[in-house]
């Protein structure tokens, strides 16, 4: 299964990755080495089988409504890039 | 709009919760507090943490689809959705996907012509809110408060059934009026606990194919929904009358311009990438807490309208006034309580009359009413047992509003009574005969017209307080003579 | 200076009796790491002054009376784990400065079983990867030679215990992770079943394969800790809420009566002979120990791999998303706008491997293969742990290589990362089913360790524990230790 260029632009625009020119190229060779290994998959025959998204048999559990966690912004924006009035700060988001 | 069009409209109703903790974590939903002060670790979606689901959340979930008499998923699933946008901090919102806890639905819509409609729902959800990104005040930055992140939202979705923007508008409202009336959401659009996104498209009339449709958000009132999708529908019409296409985009209504705009695309195509989410397990829900719930729900606005309408022999639309909201309806049912069923239709015509005057001139709740279910039927008793007339009541009614006291105490320090002594009017009523010679010679040749203003003179005479039906016969009795 | 060569049963003894203190312990941990982590780079973060503190504090408890079973033992943390105010990288630029606000579940429950953190030990970058090679803060060499691989994810705590510098650390197993390096290295690797131990607080991968685990010198050692750090937590709705059984306890059943099955599906081509030939020997071992060894086949084995690398990267590349710059961890000051900000971020702050599975993740999740890929590696996945729930029907436990080579030279095979994968194949089917498993030494392949793999039911920890320790009591492989590296190597 080989992958363009173009596929290798656009999932890594989903994925907000910066690839030079030279890895995208990079990228579409190994991805597609990759995706030639997990291909073999898609030849097995799953008529009937039920998908396992969890290893576990067991349901949600529920948590009681209660508040629990206090102000910690403090603590947190230490960790901030960049955190003025209590808010964190990125560049310009426009709508 | 031109005609041969069928507008298509669906809507997207996202209702806050009214849960005290989020969704997924511990961390307080209150409004208002200052920003990122109520946004823990889960919600700021650190590295390590994971999601632990809200009970209650899903409790009122479950008792939205009951309300709508939708089926609760015995087993629904969480998933995520992926994206990027700096008020979503995990990268990825948790939502419900193919397997939503609530499926299909249905709620009944009634427009001012009087016609009704139902409307069906697709779906129902749960989902966290994201953030807020704020921009004023920044140099080219903008700031990200996450106290709103985590916050449980009920997604409702509806079908493409509304076939105008006022049959949009209705179903907005009677959303609007149900979740608040269930108890589930505080439906105070302007702090934003309950938006509306509107799908729009059209087609031309008789087709069975759907248009490409539009997406407006955030729409936060009812009035601002119906003058965009309005507009939208003009937009397309005008459009596909120029031979032109419908873009699939989402839009947004400038309620000064009044119109809607293409979003600057947010993301070319988004590819959301759902997948169940692995950090949560399938929710489960027995028919033993359906039932539980169930028992919990209230009697809903149309069952209590039409008890009102059985019950206290209302009009279908004074009893739809009425069970407005809860609150309201429970006013009522207080009043009638103390006046007595007898006197149904004058409390049902005080309440949505003078009072919601009352409360609507001063920007009041029902809650806040400065006359209470008591004093009102007080008031009412009196009007009743004819101590005071429908006009005077009025002005006790504003006199009790500013505070001067209850219906007796202000009727007894203005000496409001009605007057009643029959001699009292006859006097009275001599004396307006008497004093109008001329019309009462008109009137006995045939004007009919000049009854309304013997009855004037006679009212002025006794400041308004000369009972009316009395006033009427005997002056009636009187110049016929 | 000797590396301590007492399990850490004797070490707890010794600390109640008094006979050593934990400062006596710590000290002499920190003198190795000091020496000798400089040939090895297997911590990330060493904290003397904290580990002496904690040390201090725990001899006080035991000059009290109040220690417990592991009061006073020095143990590292692989820092993929939150550690209070402690930097916690996950060997990645893009939490390279991240000090946590708060400690893992996991740590919050060795720490109150007494045990002194001395420092973060060092990891494939986000857990990706079977070598060390992929860390920011450069590879992990194998104690047993330098100049190779001591396997990944958990190479760095592998190393630290192999090298003596620790009696234990924890690592994180999500196709292998821990097994893995600890049959490279020659010691213990042990992960018990998903759901067992809690995950709040380890910095996600993949969040259905992803558990954490102990790399120890023996299965005894594992049990103990396991059995401080196992059981139910509220934060992880994935945690399972079933009482933890006293490991340390069933270890002593004789293996008279087990049931061992082998997968001839094991016995690929892929395996090096040698290998082979130690697995032969260790199921000799355990027959004359009186286990029955039966043939039980594992049909989908051969799917593991590709159902792997598409569910583990599709669920990668949505739990780094997070990762953006916006609230914590690496921003790029060279952007000017927020999608520069995000793309720069994440270009610069993710090795190449990372960003490599976040690909592969984001596009198998994408619009028009999440059914070819996805959804068919769920289904995959169940045939699989089909597979293992009927093998367990039959036998009490499975036996077979951990993996299919011993330790390989360091940029091997960094080339190709297919040929890296391939590395997991006996060890990724477990995580599928998310069933315990444990690598234990079983002897050397040209000098250098190898692995003998035990596999149990879910929630079977005991056998697993059991079987492998009886193997432990019965043979040597557990107790060699390699040449001390050259002291004072600058990292």
């Amino acid at each position: 299964m080989a992958l363009s260029k173009e596929d290798v632009r656009h999932i890594a625009q989903l994925a907000r990755l910066a690839l030079s020119e030279e890895e995208e190229a990079d990228y579409a060779a190994k991805l597609s080495r990759i995706l030639g290994l997990v291909d073999q998959l898609r030849q097995v025959d799953t008529q009937g089988v039920v998908p396992m998204a969890h290893p576990l048999d067991m349901a949600q559990r529920l948590r009681p409504d209660v508040v629990t966690e206090e102000d910690c912004r403090d603590l947190c924006q230490q960790n901030a890039p960049r955190a003025e009035g209590g808010l964190y700060l990125v560049p310009r988001v426009i709508d | 709009m031109s005609g041969g069009w069928e507008p298509v409209i669906g809507l997207e109703i996202h209702a806050q919760l009214a849960t005290r903790s989020k969704i997924f974590s511990g961390a307080a939903t209150a409004y208002g507090a200052a920003p990122n002060t109520q946004a823990c670790l889960v919600d700021l979606g650190y590295p390590g943490v994971l999601p632990v689901l809200n009970a209650e959340a899903v409790r009122l979930a479950v008792r939205f689809g009951l309300a709508i008499g939708a089926s609760i998923a015995s087993r629904s699933v969480f998933a995520r959705k992926n994206y990027f946008y700096p008020d979503l901090p995990k990268g990825y919102q948790i939502s419900q996907y193919e397997l939503p806890v609530v499926q299909g639905g249905s709620l009944r819509i009634e427009l001012d012509d009087g016609s009704s409609r139902t409307v069906r729902l697709t779906r129902a959800h749960l989902e966290e809110d994201a953030g807020k990104s704020l921009h004023e005040n920044f140099q080219g930055l903008s700031g990200i408060d996450l106290n709103r992140a985590g916050t449980p939202l009920l997604e409702i979705v509806s079908e493409p059934d509304m076939r105008s923007a006022k049959e949009a508008a209705a179903y907005m409202r009677r959303i609007h009026q149900l979740v608040r009336w269930i108890g589930i959401c505080d439906g105070n659009m302007q702090e934003g606990s309950f938006r509306c996104d509107a799908n729009v498209s059209v087609r031309p009339a008789g087709s069975t194919q759907l248009g490409t449709r539009t997406e407006i958000k955030n729409l936060n009132s009812f009035r601002f929904l119906e003058r965009a999708i309005l507009f939208e529908i003009d937009r397309q019409v005008g459009v596909l009358e120029d031979g032109g296409r419908i873009v699939q985009e989402t839009r947004l209504y400038d309620p000064e311009r009044d119109q809607t705009r293409s979003m600057r695309s947010k993301e070319e195509a988004n590819d959301y990438r759902y997948f169940p989410d692995p950090d949560l397990l399938p929710l489960e829900i027995s028919e033993a807490l359906v039932a539980e719930v169930r028992a919990t729900l209230p009697e809903l606005p149309d069952a209590r309208a039409q008890r009102l309408v059985a019950e206290a022999g209302l009009g279908a639309g004074e009893a739809a006034l009425l069970t407005a909201s809860r609150e309201l309806a429970d006013y009522f049912e207080a009043v009638l309580a103390a006046v007595g069923p007898g006197q149904a239709r004058l409390a049902a015509t005080w309440v949505n009359g003078e009072l919601a005057a009352a409360l609507n001139r001063d920007s009041l709740g029902i809650e806040a009413a400065r006359v209470d279910a008591q004093a009102l039927a007080g008031l009412l008793a009196r009007i009743a047992d004819q101590t005071i007339s429908g006009k005077i009541a009025k002005e006790v009614f504003e006199a009790m509003w500013a505070g001067e006291g209850s219906a007796d105490q202000i009727i007894d320090r203005k000496g409001l009574r009605q007057i009643t002594d029959s001699s009292a009017l006859e006097q009275v009523i001599d004396q307006v005969i008497a004093a109008n010679p001329g019309q009462v010679a008109e009137y006995r040749a045939g004007k009919d017209k000049l009854f309304g203003f013997f009855v004037g003179q006679v009212m002025k005479l006794t400041a308004g307080k000369g009972n009316p039906a009395q006033v009427n016969e005997l002056l009636r009795r009187k110049l016929a003579s | 200076m000797q590396g301590d060569d007492r399990s850490i049963a004797e070490l707890a003894r010794a600390l109640r009796e008094r006979s050593t203190s934990s400062r006596e312990l710590v000290a002499a941990s920190l003198a190795r790491i000091e020496r000798f982590d400089g040939a090895l780079n297997a911590f990330i973060t060493v904290t003397p002054e904290q580990a002496l503190a904690a040390a201090d504090a725990a001899d006080a408890r035991l000059a009290r009376g109040e220690g417990g079973p592991l009061t006073g033992v020095p143990i590292a943390h692989k820092d993929i784990f939150c550690t209070r105010g402690i930097a916690t990288t996950c060997a990645s630029k893009m939490l390279a400065n991240f000090i946590s606000p708060y400690d893992a579940t996991v740590v919050e429950r060795l720490a109150a079983a007494g045990l002194v953190c001395v420092g973060k030990t060092n990891m494939d970058e986000f857990a990706m990867g079977s070598s060390n090679e992929t860390s920011f803060f450069g590879p992990v060499r194998n104690p047993w030679d330098l100049e190779r691989s001591p396997g990944g994810s958990s190479g760095g705590s592998a190393a630290a215990v192999a090298a003596g510098l620790v009696p234990a650390a924890t690592g994180t197993d999500t196709g292998g992770s821990i097994r893995q390096p600890a049959a490279l290295s020659g010691i213990t690797g042990f992960k018990p079943s998903y759901g067992r131990v809690s995950r709040y607080g380890m910095i996600a991968f993949a969040s259905s394969l992803d558990q954490a685990g102990i790399l120890a010198r023996s299965a005894e050692d594992a049990a103990l800790l396991v059995e401080a750090m196992a059981g139910f937590d509220p934060r992880d709705s994935t945690s399972a809420d079933l009482p933890v059984p006293h490991y340390v306890a069933e270890l002593g059943r004789p293996l008279a009566g087990r049931r061992i099955g082998v997968p001839p599906e094991f016995f690929d081509a892929g395996l090096d002979a040698g290998c082979a030939a130690r697995l032969r020997e260790a199921l000799d071992v355990l027959r004359q120990l009186g286990a029955e060894i039966v043939d039980v086949s594992l049909p989908h084995l051969g799917l593991s791999v590709p159902t792997y690398y598409i569910v583990a990267p599709a669920e990668a590349s949505s739990n780094l998303a997070r990762f953006d710059g916006v609230r914590f961890g690496h921003r790029s000051t060279a952007a000017s706008s927020l999608e520069e900000m995000y793309k720069r971020s994440r270009q610069e702050g993710f090795g190449a491997e990372v960003r490599r599975r976040i690909m592969t993740g984001t596009y198998v999740l994408s619009t028009g293969y999440y059914d070819a890929y996805y959804l068919q590696a769920q289904k995959a996945r169940k045939l699989i742990a089909e597979d293992l729930r009927r093998a367990f029907d039959r036998v009490d436990v499975i036996a077979g290589p951990t993996t299919p080579t011993p330790a390989f030279r360091l940029g091997e095979k960094t080339d190709d990362p297919v040929q890296m994968y391939l590395n997991d194949i006996y060890t990724i089917a477990v995580n599928l089913a998310g069933v315990p498993g444990i690598s234990v030494p079983c002897g050397f392949v040209d000098g250098l360790p190898v692995g003998l793999q035990l596999i149990g039911p879910a929630f079977g920890e005991a056998a697993v524990l059991n079987v492998a320790h009886q193997y432990q009591c019965a043979t040597d492989w557990h107790r060699r230790r390699p040449a001390d590296p050259p002291a004072g190597v600058k990292r």
